[in-house]
């Protein structure tokens, strides 16, 4: 049905595909896994013809050479696009968003537009859904068959889905399977992209693993255990991925009292923090793991709560602000890169000395010359893939642009490293290393606290963990007394076993 | 062909503002071929001069505002703080109570002119960054004010002053002579070079980068944006005030009508010499450029017997152009 063979795609500097092969038969659910950073998004956007490959490998839709230039013509050739974000007008109805841009296309002024929409949403089994509903009032799991129906109207043979349950309640993604399944019936293939394992055990047919922008393996879900597609995503064992630095908790450096935030996240927290450990805090998105750290750099507004600080006198947190945390030798990492990291159209060196500029002041003017040589030297430690430090931070990937962020904390040197999501949309190369350097950096004695998503790297790298829900933050727990299970089980409900 | 092409944009990138100005330059050769007259009136060093001299004014103001509009802000109140400025000056000078005005009434007037614009500068910044609105509706209205004010000073009506030392920093023959050149453009390369210096080397001119480039990130790495927003307005403020001395120069009197819309002029002499209005680009050469290429515009035109509304469509044409070039800049660097 869908053929792809040894497709490539740079993106200036960056290599995002090189060599992806994927072949999609008719009515099947064709899973794409990958990490992030492996080249899903890139792929996509080739299918759906928002962008063209580089030369050499071609793509075949049934059977015919096929080579789109803009999304229209994947569009008109069967191919529907449903990304993460989805791309609904919110000011129109249900039945003007279906039939947004094939109104006149392929009906004309045909009057029994209404009806037809009402086919498609029954169909789907959306009984509630009236056509005249203005699509801003939905849910998002109701928005998502919103256009599945655009997709079934505009006749598509191939429907891409973009993560579609990333940010689905439980239920949701069941009635979002029913609707897969009422595809495949009718002969719809299904690309399915994510990187949730259990999904796509019950959802997929067959599978294609992508890794660094190539394709490392493909077959059936069914017979296939999770462990190996794990390691076909990662590519290296776990042990090599979350490599152990032997290192010793100290004396306490950071004592938080009844921290609380703004809008009561963080909710009256207390914590404290050793010389040399790694504290991991995860949660749900929302839980206020962020508010947490970045009340405690003075990025957000307190209400209340105090810290001591390597034990000086006790200090209240309304009180803090970016550059007294900084003179407090305490950093952060923000969560994100784009927005907030990074300066972007500033060059590398630029972005690295920022928060350390008065290093290089003699008598009021800056040290050019060392600044550059310093820069430099911690984008060798670091190996950042650049030209030079003037580069603007702009043209580097991901990956790069992240140990760019982390070289300005460790150039600033500071001994209270807050890293929140540390490791979001970067390669796996890039992930090992900064991996490996949070070890060093806690072996050197520094104290470094991760907030993140992603379960599997907090118990991989931390010494102590945590879980948040609702503002509330769980007692501190050594990481091999906490389990998969436990986290979850904490980060939804708030409760805790205390046997453990 | 497409070499050509490539090649010739590669050189508007090494060049940025310089070539838009060489571009009109060669124009206006390329004019004279036909026109026997118009060569030797245009490119003698009298009217080199002349072109350096229209220069000032804009140019003192167009550094100024580069400082604003690397930052990401702006400041429409220029034209008017200038006539605040040489009101400012004149009624300084009239209260003096000697016949002759010396040497140190007109510096003292001066400065009080450079301390007026100075505080409207800081008006702006201060509640543009205290109460968080946007620098456009706030210097839109200390625009109105400080014209107000400048009126209100001057009694609506302008103030005549007896000659002093501050008239002929403005003269394009200067005396003494061996200046060559009239003070205020020996003033003007004095602040360009500090304006260079500023911006490259010093811990000020890095944060002023970095807040134009993205603010969240200056917050990010300890820089006090709101403190230094505040500052970069009164520094724009000083600058302006500079250019307000020798609008006086030029007037020899204090009119509260003086520079209306010239903040339009200062704002296309920074966009022109490479300033994003979104921030975090701009050079102070860049910006003397921009303000010399209009200069050489209007002398240029005027000299040709070009009338008023071209020129200001050439110029329109030329900050579109600008722009554009700019975006094209952009895209191949990316």
């Amino acid at each position: 049905m869908l053929q792809l063979y040894n497709i490539h795609k740079t993106f200036g500097p960056v290599r995002a595909l090189r060599g992806v092969s994927l072949a999609v038969r008719q009515g099947e659910v064709h899973a794409i896994i990958g990490e992030n950073g492996a080249g899903k998004s890139t792929l996509m956007k080739i299918l759906s013809g928002a962008s063209q490959p580089d030369r050499g490998g071609w793509m075949k839709l049934m059977g015919q050479p096929w080579q789109p230039q803009n999304p229209a013509e994947g569009r008109s050739a069967g191919i529907a696009m449903i990304y993460q974000e989805l791309n609904l007008a919110p000011h129109l109805t249900i039945e003007e968003n279906i039939l947004l841009g094939v109104e006149s296309a392929r009906w004309g002024f045909v009057r029994n537009q209404r009806s037809k929409v009402r086919e498609v949403l029954d169909w789907l089994e959306q009984y509630d859904l009236s056509p005249e509903t203005k699509v801003s009032q939905l849910s998002i799991g109701k928005k998502q068959m919103v256009e599945i129906a655009r997709a079934l109207i505009a006749e598509a043979q191939i429907v891409i889905m973009d993560e579609p349950t990333s940010s689905l309640a439980a239920e949701d993604t069941q009635t979002l399977f029913r609707a897969i399944r009422r595809l495949k019936e009718r002969g719809i293939s299904v690309l399915y992209i994510s990187h949730f394992l259990e999904e796509i055990k019950e959802i997929c047919d067959r599978y294609t693993v992508l890794r660094d922008g190539e394709t490392v393996a493909s077959g059936e879900v069914a017979g296939t255990e999770m462990e190996t597609l794990i390691t076909h995503m990662v590519g290296r064992s776990v042990e090599e991925l979350y490599p152990a630095i032997p290192h010793a908790k100290g004396e306490v450096v950071l004592q938080v009292k009844n921290l609380t935030g703004a809008a009561e996240t963080p909710d009256g927290i207390s914590f404290s923090l050793h010389r040399g450990e790694i504290l991991g805090i995860a949660g749900l998105v929302g839980a206020g793991r962020s508010e947490t750290i970045r009340t405690l750099f003075g990025l957000e507004k307190a209400q209340n709560g105090s810290v001591i600080i390597a034990g000086r006198p006790e200090i209240r947190v309304t009180w803090l602000d970016p550059l007294k945390a900084l003179h407090q030798k305490l950093d952060l990492l923000s969560e994100n890169r784009k927005e907030e990291g990074l300066a972007l159209n500033m060059s590398i060196a630029a972005n690295i000395s920022l928060s350390a500029l008065n290093r290089y002041r003699r008598k009021g003017f800056l040290q050019l010359r060392q600044e550059t040589k310093t820069t430099d030297e911690w984008i060798k430690t670091l190996n950042i893939k650049c030209r030079d430090g003037n580069q603007p931070i702009q043209n580097l990937s991901g990956g790069n642009q992240q140990k760019a962020c982390i070289a300005r904390l460790l150039h600033h040197n500071s001994d209270v490293f807050f890293l929140d999501e540390p490791t979001r949309g970067i390669d796996v190369g890039s992930k090992a290393e900064i991996y490996r350097l949070i070890q060093e950096l806690a072996a050197q004695g520094k104290t470094i606290v991760v907030v993140s998503s992603y379960l599997p790297e907090l118990l991989g790298i931390c010494d102590t963990l945590a879980v948040m829900h609702k503002g509330k933050l769980s007692p501190v727990r050594s990481t091999e007394n906490w389990t998969g299970q436990e986290v979850m089980r904490f980060a939804t409900s708030g409760t805790i076993n205390e046997t453990i | 062909m497409q070499k050509y092409l490539r090649l010739s944009l590669n050189l508007l990138y090494r060049l940025g503002p310089f070539s838009a100005l060489l571009f009109v330059l060669l124009l206006f050769a390329l004019i004279g071929i036909g026109n026997e007259n118009f060569l030797p009136s245009f490119f003698s060093l009298y009217n080199e001069k002349t072109i350096l001299t229209q220069t000032v004014i804009i140019g003192i103001g167009a550094l100024g505002m580069t400082l604003v509009i690397i930052s990401g802000g702006i400041d429409l109140s220029v034209g008017s703080q200038i006539a605040l400025g040489t009101v400012v000056i004149s009624l300084i000078l009239n209260g003096g109570e000697s016949e002759t005005a010396g040497f140190f009434l007109p510096l003292g007037a001066a400065l009080g002119g450079i301390v007026s614009c100075a505080v409207v500068g800081w008006i702006g910044g201060f509640v543009s960054a205290r109460f968080r609105i946007v620098p456009f509706i706030v210097t839109l209205g200390t625009m109105q004010i400080t014209r107000g004010t400048a009126k209100w000073f001057a009694g609506e009506q302008t103030v005549p002053t007896e000659s002093n030392w501050l008239q002929s920093l403005m003269l394009v023959d200067p005396d003494p002579s061996w200046l060559i050149f009239a003070p205020g453009i020996w003033i003007t390369l004095i602040l360009l070079g500090i304006l260079y210096v500023l911006l490259k080397y010093t811990v000020l001119g890095r944060h002023i980068f970095a807040i134009g480039s993205n603010e969240q990130t200056a917050r990010l790495c300890g820089i006090r944006v709101e403190y230094k927003r505040v500052l970069i307005y009164t520094l724009c403020g000083l600058f302006t005030g500079v250019a307000a001395v020798m609008q006086y120069s030029n007037l020899t009197i204090g009119d509260p009508t003086a520079a209306s819309g010239m903040e339009l002029d200062i704002i296309a002499a920074v966009v022109i010499g490479g300033g994003s209005l979104s921030g975090g680009e701009g050079s102070a050469t860049g910006s003397i450029v921009g303000a010399l290429m209009i200069a050489v515009l209007r002398n240029g035109c005027n000299i040709l017997g070009v009338p008023t509304y071209i020129q200001e469509i050439i110029i329109g044409l030329i900050i579109v152009g600008a722009v554009l070039v700019d975006n094209i800049r952009h895209k191949r660097r990316s």
